[in-house]
């Protein structure tokens, strides 16, 4: 499959490592993976903040970049459900909602698409804690949310079982948001911090070494809470765990 | 069984954990038995309550600012944590109860199109209802708007020479200013609701919907009768000061010339209506005088009797965690020597009826479901929002009443979604938040430095090369800035965070020197 491998902004400035592992991961799996290079953003924060007419031009650069490809993929819930669900700033054009359908974030395109049954090379031996960031739990719908009445499932957590030595810690809110909410997280500082510091402590009382997300914006959020409490807990993207990180 | 114990298994769960103060370890227990009355639960000296934070501060018609009153309510960590655990508590036991109905997300689906339904063919409905409740003796009202409402409530008190007036609580007749308006022409209205009372008291808006005194601890409330019913103010056993609230209100609500309840339904059908209230206190109110006053939203009414039942089985799960509320009265008419007016009040529902993106916000059962599961709401306080309706139902019809003074509570929130899923009526809450974001800016209702900020950001992420440059330099500038530069006021995301922890090199340039040579 030829892929388009896209990397949001924040992942490319903070977290090239998460990029890297995504990149690796989908090439083990052989697939053919190209990285656009006049790519910046999905367009996602000014849309966020209710400003859609300033996302016309990214939208439009994104969908330039990201033409031609068999599937878009990005490790990144919140970027991918803007792209699939919102993304309606450009004339939506045979072109856009091509490029727009084809956009899986990793999780769902490895556990839907691909159907990965093996990740021979992982191996993680910690106690983890998982958090679905809400874009991923109630956009993306990687698992079922603890409001609604329907059966327990999880993509992410089906996923990283075929890890070896994983183990997995329940903290006792587990889809509480944990205050990041892209602008909203400098918007309004003070209950975003404290969400995340809740947050962390809640993972760090249920015994959690790591805590791992398909979401790098909440653990950037989350790490700088946890770092300022100091509240001793790592912070993991999937990506990493699935293309073998141990550490 | 030690008299600890004892204390500890007599307590309802459904009680409020800080009104059961269970671990008080200075309460005097003798024979097994709690002493409560004043002597019996007076306490060695103790460090001073945490003073209760207040909610925003109005100015006129300029934007409230949420997110400083939330602040606030933050830096009062007792009242903070109280409030948080408190309602998680209640969204803990709603999603018990729903479990506990196989059919859960059918009854769902179900009120949210009989809602649907009913709303659009509201006229009809209002109209079945109006001719069915004449002829059960009930004389109908219309109020366009709040000061109407006013207006004619005022009128029918006038034409009996009422001069006091009980009432249960109603959403309602906060949005119309209705205690304010009958203080300013000389009638004595009395809360009946005990967290309605409480605020009242304190004259201070309702919180919540549901539990409109929730953000108080019980030291809050001993300040608050201390200084209106004469209690001890160092005395905040809950079973004193609840005693102490009903010796001073009963003999009100006795003399009291007339009753006023909201109406949680009312039926087409029937001309009736229902009113569901964990106190029983509807029932007094409408029950002791001789006068009812129903004030009813137009939204309320639903057409069968039968589809009562779908409401009535979601609306206390969602809302309390209990499978029904305490008590739920139907009223058919007038008593015999009695009378009964029902007033239907708009009051902005008929504008937000044709507001295409907004119009089914008018579903909202009032259940309070939202402000439970928001980790906004119960980090913030309801009084943060400055407006009748605050959490996430609030941030989408606040608005529509004024939309300069509500511009900022539509991004007060993290769109994570919670709401819309606990919802009973099946409300996409979060994506109308969304949109009245949209709605706002196109409007010029956020401020220029947000506007300006955006315009930058568009203008720099739809153009590669000069994105790169920046992106370049940003990384640069965090590597070397000091901390103190970092972390000042001004950098909201420093504040309570550390930041991230730049990397030697982007995404992008790693790239250009490991696959560079392929593409």
């Amino acid at each position: 499959m030829h892929i388009g491998l896209f990397i949001p902004c924040y992942i490319d400035a903070f977290f090239p490592d998460v990029g890297i592992a995504t990149l690796e991961l989908l090439e083990r799996l052989g697939h053919d993976v190209e990285y656009p290079r006049d790519q910046t953003c999905c367009g996602q924060p000014m849309a966020n903040s209710g400003f859609n007419a300033e996302c016309a031009d990214t939208e439009a650069l994104f969908v330039r970049n990201f033409s031609g490809f068999d599937c878009i993929v990005a490790p990144s819930g919140s970027c991918v459900h803007h792209v699939r669900d919102k993304f309606d700033a450009l004339e939506q054009t045979p072109a856009v909602t091509a490029v727009r359908a084809r956009t899986y974030e990793l999780v769902e395109f490895l556990h839907d698409i691909v159907k990965v049954d093996a990740f021979p090379w992982a191996r993680f031996p910690h106690r983890v804690g998982l958090h679905n960031s809400c874009g991923t739990l109630r956009g993306l719908k990687h698992a079922a949310p603890s409001e609604l009445h329907e059966p327990f499932f999880s993509k992410p957590m089906d996923l990283l079982s075929k890890v070896a030595g994983i183990e997995f810690v329940t903290p006792a809110r587990p889809d509480e948001c944990c205050g990041f909410g892209g602008t909203f997280s400098v918007f309004e500082e003070g209950v975003s911090a404290k969400m995340g510091r809740d947050k962390v402590s809640d993972h760090a009382r249920a015994g959690a070494e790591y805590i791992v997300s398909a979401d790098s914006s909440c653990l950037m959020h989350q790490q700088g809470c946890a770092e300022r409490i100091g509240v001793p807990i790592k912070f993991i993207h999937i990506a990493q765990i699935l293309n073998g990180a141990s550490a | 069984m030690s008299a600890r114990q004892h204390q500890t298994e007599a307590q309802p769960s459904m009680l409020h954990p800080e009104l059961c103060a269970s671990d008080d370890p200075d309460a005097i227990v003798r024979d097994g038995r709690r002493l409560d009355h004043a002597e019996g639960a007076s306490k060695p000296l103790r460090p001073k309550p945490e003073k209760q934070p207040r909610g925003a501060l109005i100015r006129g018609n300029r934007p409230v600012n949420q997110a400083e009153a939330a602040a606030r309510f933050i830096a009062a960590p007792e009242h903070e944590k109280m409030h948080d655990e408190r309602l998680w508590d209640l969204r803990q036991k709603r999603d018990r109860e729903m479990h506990g109905i196989p059919e859960w997300e059918e009854l769902r689906s179900l009120a949210s199109a009989i809602k649907e339904h009913t709303l659009a063919h509201l006229d009809t409905y209002l109209e079945e209802f109006e001719v069915h409740a004449t002829a059960t003796g009930v004389h109908v009202h219309w109020a366009r708007d709040a000061a109407e409402h006013n207006r004619i409530v005022h009128g029918i008190l006038r034409d009996h020479g009422a001069r006091s007036l009980i009432k249960s609580k109603s959403m309602l007749t906060e949005e119309c200013g209705f205690r304010h308006y009958m203080a300013s022409v000389g009638i004595d209205v009395i809360e009946t609701d005990l967290g309605e009372r409480i605020q009242q008291l304190d004259n201070e808006d309702p919180s919540h919907v549901v539990v409109p005194a929730v953000h108080k601890l019980r030291t809050d409330v001993a300040q608050v009768f201390a200084r209106t019913l004469d209690t001890d103010p160092d005395n905040s056993d809950v079973h004193y000061l609840a005693e102490r609230q009903r010796e001073a209100n009963r003999p009100l609500i006795l003399a009291a010339d007339a009753g006023m309840t909201g109406a949680n339904f009312a039926v087409a059908e029937t001309g009736t209506f229902a009113v569901c209230t964990n106190e029983g206190n509807a029932d007094l109110s409408a029950n002791v005088p001789k006068l009812h006053i129903a004030s009813i939203g137009i939204e309320k009414v639903i057409p069968r009797l039968e589809h009562l039942a779908v409401f009535i089985r979601l609306l206390s799960r969602s809302a309390l965690g209990s499978p029904i509320t305490q008590y739920t009265s139907h009223f058919r008419g007038p008593r015999a020597g009695g009378e009964m007016h029902v007033v239907l009040v708009d009051n902005g529902r008929s504008e937000r009826l044709g507001m295409a993106e907004f119009w089914t916000s008018l579903k909202c059962i009032r259940c309070g479901a939202c402000m439970n599961t928001c980790p906004v709401y119960r980090r913030s306080g309801g009084l943060s929002y400055g407006a009748t309706y605050s959490g996430p139902i609030g941030l989408i019809i606040d608005p529509t009443f004024n939309a300069r003074k509500y511009s900022n509570l539509p991004f007060a929130s993290t769109l994570n979604g919670s709401c819309s899923n606990v919802c009973p009526v099946k409300i996409n809450i979060h994506e109308q938040i969304y949109a009245w974001r949209r709605v706002l800016v196109e409007r010029h209702e956020v401020p220029l430095a947000k506007k300006a900020a955006m315009k930058a950001a568009g203008a720099l992420l739809s153009r590669p090369a000069a994105y790169r440059a920046a992106i370049a330099a940003a990384d640069t500038a965090l590597a070397h800035l000091p901390r103190f530069v970092v972390y000042n006021g001004l950098n909201a995301w420093g504040k309570h965070r550390e930041v991230p922890h730049p990397p030697k090199q982007t995404f992008h340039s790693w790239y250009q020197a490991n696959r560079g040579a392929r593409s």
